[in-house]
C-alpha cells in the first residue's frame, strides 16, 4: 500500500534521514520505534507531504506523492495524528471534528463520521461544546485521533501518542488504536514507548540515527536479546 | 469646558475609532494566520484611495464603482505583496517578515509619490456624502453615519463567515494551530488569501473615509493611522476581531478627548500620548484587554 524508497531529507544542511526504506501493506498495524532524534517524526512529516524529501520516492497505491501538497494526500487518505496532539486549542471539540473532515464534501458521511467518533470515544459527545483546551491529555490524545478518524483515512500516521499520558490512559490509547487497525485502518505507529507499540503492531522498525537499523515481525524482534536490552528495559 | 464640547470630541472620536478599527481588523486577521506584522497594511489605504481619486477624475464613474474598483486596487496591492514577498519568506522569522513589510511599506510610499507626486491632494467626496445633520451639539455627516453602518455590518459579516462558513473556520483553524491545519488538508495559502483580500478590501474602504474626513490625501497618509490601527489590534489583544474593534474605538476616543481637553501647546503631541496609553496597557495586559491569556505560540 505504501512503499518508500531510498528516502533522504535535510534541514538546511543537516541530513536527518539517511535513505530510509519500509513498506505497509494493506490492513498492517506497523511500529516505527527508536530513540528521540532518531527521525521518526521527519519520516512521518515526509509523508505527510509537510517535509520535502531531498531525494527517494514514496508511492501509494503505485502512485508517487513525494511531491504531492498535503491537502491532496490528505484527500488520498493518509491522515497524521501529531507529535503532541495538536488540537485546535481555542475551538470547541465538535468544531475540531467537522475541521478532520475538511476534505470531505459529503455532509451526510460527516455526520455519519461524527457518529462513528463519538461511538468509539463517548468522552468527546459529552462534551462536545467545551474548548478543546479544557479536555485532560488523554483525552486531547483521544480527540486528536478521532478528528483523523473523520477524514476517512486508509491509513493513519500516529506520532507518539502515549507521549505524556498516564499508564491507564497509554493502555486505553493503545486499546483504541488496536482496535482501529482490526476495523481495517492501516497504521503506522510512531513511538519510544517501544514495548507497548511492538505489543500491538504486526511488524516493527527499528530506526538509529537517520537509518533503519532491523525490521522484522514485532513478535519475533520483542525475543532478540539485543532489542530486549536497547528497547525494552533488560528482560 | 461644557459637555456638549466634550461629547462632540466623544462623537468625534469614535468617527476616528471606527477607522482604525476597520484598519484593526485587517492586522489581526494576517497575523493572527501568519505572526505577521504587515506594516505595509496602513498603505494599503493609500493605494485605494488614490485609485479613486484618479477614478473620480472621470466624469460619469457612479460613486460605488469608484469604491469598488479602488478597494479592488487595494486588495490587488495587497495580494501581490503576500505572493512576491511574505509567502517567498514564510517560515524565517518573525522578525524577518517584521523587516520586510517595513520595506514593502516604504516601498508603496514612493511609489505613489513616484506616480502622483508627494504634494497632497484636495479629495472631495460627493455632495450628497458631505452633507451634513446637527444633533445638538453633534455634527454628523452622511459619510460618518454610512461608515458607521458599514461597521457595524462588516462586523456582523466577519462574525458570521468566521463562525458559519467553511473558510471562516479554516482561517480559525489557521490562527489556533497553523500546523494542526495543514495535516487536516486545509490549503494554507487559500487560507491566507483570503485573509489578505479582506484586510486589503476592508484597508481600501478605510481610506476612502480617512480621505473623506480631511479632505486631502498624500502618498505618506496612510502609515501613521496604520501604526495606530495596529496598536489598536495590540491593546484590544492581536488576533481577536473583537479585540481589534474594541482597541480601535479606545485609541480613536482617547486621541479625540486628548485633543479637545488638554491645553492646546500639546495637543500637537497627541501621538505619543496614544502609544504611551499602549504601553502602559501592555504593562497591566501584555496580551491586549481581549488576548488569551496563554501567549504566543513560538
Amino acid at each position: 500500500m505504501l512503499q518508500i524508497k531510498e528516502l533522504c531529507v535535510k534541514y538546511d544542511n543537516i541530513q536527518v534521514l539517511h535513505g530510509i526504506s519500509l513498506e505497509l501493506q494493506e490492513g498492517e498495524l506497523v511500529a516505527l520505534i527508536g530513540a528521540n532524534g532518531a527521525g521518526k517524526t521527519t519520516t512521518l512529516s515526509t509523508i505527510s507531504g509537510v517535509k520535502r524529501a531531498f531525494s527517494g520516492q514514496i508511492v501509494y497505491d503505485g502512485k508517487d506523492i513525494t511531491k504531492a501538497g498535503t491537502d491532496e494526500i490528505v484527500k488520498m487518505g493518509i491522515v497524521q495524528v501529531p507529535e503532541g496532539r495538536q488540537i485546535f486549542s481555542k475551538m470547541t471539540i465538535e468544531e475540531n471534528l467537522i475541521l478532520g473532515a475538511y476534505t470531505e464534501k459529503d455532509s451526510q458521511r460527516q455526520k455519519q463520521n461524527m457518529q462513528r467518533v463519538m461511538e468509539l470515544f463517548p468522552i468527546l459527545r459529552e462534551r462536545r461544546r467545551q474548548t478543546a483546551g479544557t479536555l485532560s491529555g488523554g483525552e486531547q490524545q483521544m480527540l486528536a485521533i478521532a478528528r483523523a478518524l473523520m477524514g476517512n483515512p486508509r491509513m493513519l500516521l500516529l506520532d507518539e501518542p502515549s507521549m505524556g499520558l498516564s499508564p491507564l490512559m497509554t493502555e486505553q490509547v493503545f486499546d483504541a488504536v488496536k482496535s482501529l487497525n482490526d476495523q481495517g485502518t492501516t497504521i503506522l505507529l510512531v513511538e519510544q514507548n517501544a514495548y507497548d507499540a511492538m505489543e500491538i503492531s504486526h511488524r516493527t522498525y527499528i530506526m538509529e540515527n537517520g537509518v533503519i537499523t532491523r525490521e522484522g515481525k514485532s513478535s519475533e524482534l520483542m525475543r532478540d536479546p539485543a532489542i530486549k536490552q536497547a528497547y525494552l528495559g533488560g528482560d | 469646558m461644557s459637555f456638549d464640547y466634550i461629547l462632540s470630541q466623544f462623537v468625534n472620536g469614535i468617527k476616528l475609532g471606527s477607522i482604525y478599527a476597520v484598519v484593526a481588523i485587517g492586522y489581526s486577521m494576517v497575523y493572527g494566520i501568519l505572526k505577521l506584522i504587515n506594516f505595509a497594511h496602513g498603505d494599503l489605504m493609500t493605494v485605494g484611495v488614490y485609485t479613486m481619486l484618479v477614478l473620480m477624475g472621470f466624469s460619469g464613474i457612479p460613486i460605488w464603482l469608484v469604491i469598488l474598483v479602488g478597494c479592488g486596487m487595494s486588495i490587488i496591492f495587497g495580494m501581490t505583496m503576500e505572493k512576491l514577498v511574505y509567502r517567498p519568506l514564510r517560515g524565517s522569522g518573525e522578525e524577518t517578515t517584521l523587516i520586510a513589510s517595513l520595506a514593502v511599506s516604504v516601498f508603496l510610499q514612493n511609489l505613489i509619490s513616484m506616480i502622483f507626486s508627494p504634494q497632497k491632494r484636495a479629495f472631495h467626496l460627493p455632495d450628497f456624502l458631505t452633507q451634513t445633520y446637527r444633533l445638538g451639539s453633534i455634527t454628523l455627516s452622511v459619510m460618518n453615519i454610512l461608515t458607521f453602518i458599514s461597521i457595524v455590518i462588516i462586523l456582523i459579516a466577519l462574525t458570521l463567515m468566521l463562525k458559519k462558513t467553511k473558510i471562516g473556520m479554516a482561517m480559525r483553524a489557521c490562527s489556533d494551530n497553523l500546523a494542526a491545519s495543514q495535516l487536516m488538508g486545509i490549503k494554507i495559502n487559500t487560507v491566507v488569501a483570503a485573509a489578505f483580500v479582506i484586510g486589503s478590501g476592508l484597508a481600501g474602504l478605510t481610506g476612502l473615509m480617512l480621505a473623506g474626513e480631511y479632505k486631502t490625501i498624500e502618498p505618506l497618509m496612510g502609515f501613521v493611522p496604520g501604526l495606530k490601527a495596529f496598536c489598536a489590534a495590540v491593546l484590544g489583544g492581536i488576533g481577536s476581531l473583537n479585540g481589534a474593534v474594541l482597541g480601535g474605538f479606545i485609541i480613536g476616543i482617547a486621541e479625540m478627548l486628548f485633543a479637545g481637553l488638554m491645553p492646546t501647546d500639546i495637543t500637537p503631541y497627541r501621538d505619543a500620548f496614544i502609544f504611551l496609553l499602549l504601553i502602559v496597557v501592555l504593562l497591566v495586559k501584555p496580551n491586549g484587554i481581549l488576548g488569551s491569556s496563554e501567549g504566543g505560540r513560538s
